[in-house]
């Protein structure tokens, strides 16, 4: 009994604590600006992330495996340039969202592939994977190349009304739908306590019979089906392709899932931390913005500080289990 | 050792035999202004930074550690020295701006080992907040505005010639230094026994955690040297270009010569190696005539082929096949 109760705050402290920041942050911008606390801008807050939210459900499993995938921005942005192209050549928007999710599947499948089959490090991989996909933009066309399809307009534009006047994108659907699947895939299937069990320790997972190797490589086929994705929602959001598109989002993804509560060694982490790592992500940029005299580079300073008190207090953690 | 280095080796010489075909004026030096001058020397000069930082980051990936803070700590030493000298063309004023930010980079660096010695963080993890935070303290130092400064001493560092480009002449001489101190010295054994297993090395009478704060001190100063360089080298400081992704090219080159991430080991003479590569590649790519940003496609392309060639699976797999064909 004592058992259950210290284990089971322990595994979610990380969690909970991240939902209190987000609580605290948005709570300080309500009491200190008007028309902070409205329902608009938490459904903003959404709309302005949904593909950072996709990203960092892709960067969960890999980071919950004890990987890590650089590459992550640069899909984005070579998502964001097939789309303009595919479109701009006429072909249908069925298509191209196809050919992009393939794309974006196969670096991550061969990725994968290298990381697992020839025993080498994720780090240097995915990098080679990063310079790869953001030199392939530039193979497409160095200029940015603006989004001028219909249909593709239309549904950027479309609006979903909520109740109380509040509006959001089709944008926040998808991404809300790819994180309960994730939530889905990671706690109701076998390949998901896998994932969790080969981040732990990779050798006893090996030992007990799991299929380490598949798993190694799913993991990355998910971060990359996420990037594509993501880039498919970057698109909607910048309505043009770009070979300069999401520089550093790599970055901000890791920032969200370290801030969202998982452990960097792996094993141990929540989709629903890093969904709470985004919107506290996002929510610093919005008090920023309402703020109005700071200037955009206090964004990178405070997420610097978030990341070390994070990863302190998860340093802390290791250490009480041990 | 020969082994290791072969492939780098062979890399490089493939890469000067493609800048051959393609513009055979590449190899040819003249001396102007008693400057040397060419396609040679326009690789080492723009090499020099990138060097520097990859010398720094052996030491580091040796303690099996990473180093992902330097580019922006390259952007901080960049933006404090330009801050500094402002519109001074002094020769002293230039002197005490890059010694405040050297001093600045080796707090910095402090930093870092205390996350990674001290806290016992991953190095991954440690020096990214500093990747993170450094860019936007730059550019709090900075505000946001790129410094032009026109001062001839500071541009010395990066743009001057003594025969050779002055940048490459400190990276060399940094190379050179580190070499002597590590390898003639039971240092470098020490920074190993580090990498293989810091518990073990504690035990056995290695201070493991000064060491670690050495290898960080060190590699930020070299990257604020680089940041010097670099920004020197077109009298500006822009705390957002300085710098980016040069973390990326120096860990790839300490790669590429031979120095595995895992720690444990380490070829001072591979990075040196690396570094060429690298650089060459992008001069390469340039002079080919081939848009600059495609450069990305190649580096990625030379990486996966020299990690899978020095990957032991990878050996593995092709000397079977060998077999299999011999038998």
């Amino acid at each position: 009994m004592t058992a259950l109760t210290t284990r089971l705050p322990s595994r979610f402290l990380p969690v909970l604590a991240t939902v209190v920041l987000f609580v605290i942050t948005f709570g300080v911008g309500s009491v200190r600006y008007d028309g902070f606390a409205s329902g608009q801008v938490i459904a903003n807050l959404f709309i302005d992330n949904a593909f950072l939210i996709v990203l960092a459900a892709g960067m969960t499993f890999v980071i919950l495996s004890g990987g890590i995938d650089l590459s992550v921005g640069s899909v984005v942005a070579l998502s964001t340039m097939v789309t303009a192209a595919g479109l701009r050549a006429g072909w249908p928007v069925p298509l191209v969202i196809i050919a992009v999710l393939l794309i974006g599947s196969t670096l991550g499948l061969l990725m994968g592939l290298v990381i697992h089959k020839f025993d080498i490090q994720p780090f240097i991989v995915t990098l080679a994977g990063m310079f790869l996909a953001r030199g392939l933009c530039f193979l497409i066309s160095v200029e940015s190349v603006s989004i001028k399809d219909t249909t593709f307009r239309d549904v950027a534009t479309a609006v979903i009304e909520l109740p109380g006047g509040v509006t959001i994108t089709y944008n926040v659907v998808i991404a809300l739908v790819v994180v309960l699947a994730a939530l889905f895939v990671l706690h109701r299937t076998r390949f998901g306590r896998t994932v969790y069990a080969v981040g732990g320790n990779e050798q006893s997972a090996m030992l007990m019979g799991l299929k380490t190797g598949r798993t190694k490589v799913g993991v990355y086929v998910i971060s990359g089906f996420c990037s594509a994705l993501a880039g498919l929602l970057f698109s909607l959001y910048m309505l043009s392709g770009y070979g300069l598109h999401a520089v550093g989002m790599e970055l901000d993804a890791i920032a969200a899932v370290v801030i969202g509560g998982t452990l960097l060694a792996g094993g141990l982490g929540y989709v629903l931390g890093s969904l709470a790592g985004v919107l506290v992500l996002g929510t610093i940029q919005t008090l920023i913005s309402f703020q109005g005299t700071l200037s955009s580079w206090w964004t990178k300073i405070v997420i610097g500080a978030l990341l070390l008190v994070f990863i302190a207090v998860q340093r802390g953690m290791i250490r009480d289990r041990r | 050792m020969k082994n290791r280095l072969l492939w780098p080796i062979v890399a490089l010489v493939a890469l000067l035999l493609l800048n051959l075909i393609f513009t055979p004026s590449f190899f040819a030096l003249r001396i102007q202004d008693g400057h040397l001058y060419g396609g040679l020397v326009d690789v080492l000069k723009n090499g020099a930074p990138t060097l520097l930082i990859a010398i720094g980051m052996t030491l580091v990936i040796a303690t099996r550690g990473i180093d992902l803070s330097v580019g922006a700590v390259a952007a901080i030493a960049a933006a404090v020295t330009c801050v500094h000298i402002g519109t001074s063309p002094d020769f002293g004023t230039a002197l005490a701006g890059m010694a405040i930010a050297l001093v600045l980079c080796a707090v910095l660096g402090l930093w870092n080992g205390f996350l990674v010695a001290g806290l016992g963080i991953q190095p991954i993890i440690a020096t990214l907040v500093l990747m993170t935070a450094g860019r936007g303290i730059a550019m709090l130092v900075t505000e946001g505005q790129i410094i032009t400064v026109n001062n001839n001493a500071y541009r010395q560092v990066g743009a001057g010639f003594v025969v050779l480009p002055v940048s490459i002449l400190i990276s060399l001489a940094v190379l050179g230094l580190v070499a002597f101190t590590t390898r003639k010295t039971a240092l470098g054994m020490l920074i190993e026994s580090v990498g293989v297993n810091p518990e073990a090395s504690r035990l056995a009478g290695v201070k493991s955690k000064t060491i670690i704060w050495t290898v960080y001190v060190f590699a930020a100063v070299c990257a604020g040297i680089a940041g010097l360089m670099i920004s020197s080298n077109v009298s500006a400081a822009d705390a957002n270009s300085n710098g980016l992704w040069i973390e990326m090219d120096a860990i790839l080159a300490v790669v590429i010569g031979g120095t595995s991430l895992a720690g444990g080991r380490y070829s001072l003479a591979g990075t040196l190696l690396g570094s060429l590569i690298i650089q060459t590649l992008t001069t390469t790519v340039y002079t080919i005539g081939v848009a600059a940003e495609v450069t990305l496609v190649f580096k990625a392309v030379v990486v996966i082929t020299v990690c899978l060639i020095q990957s032991p699976k990878a050996r593995a797999a092709l000397s079977f096949r060998k077999v299999a064909v011999a038998s």
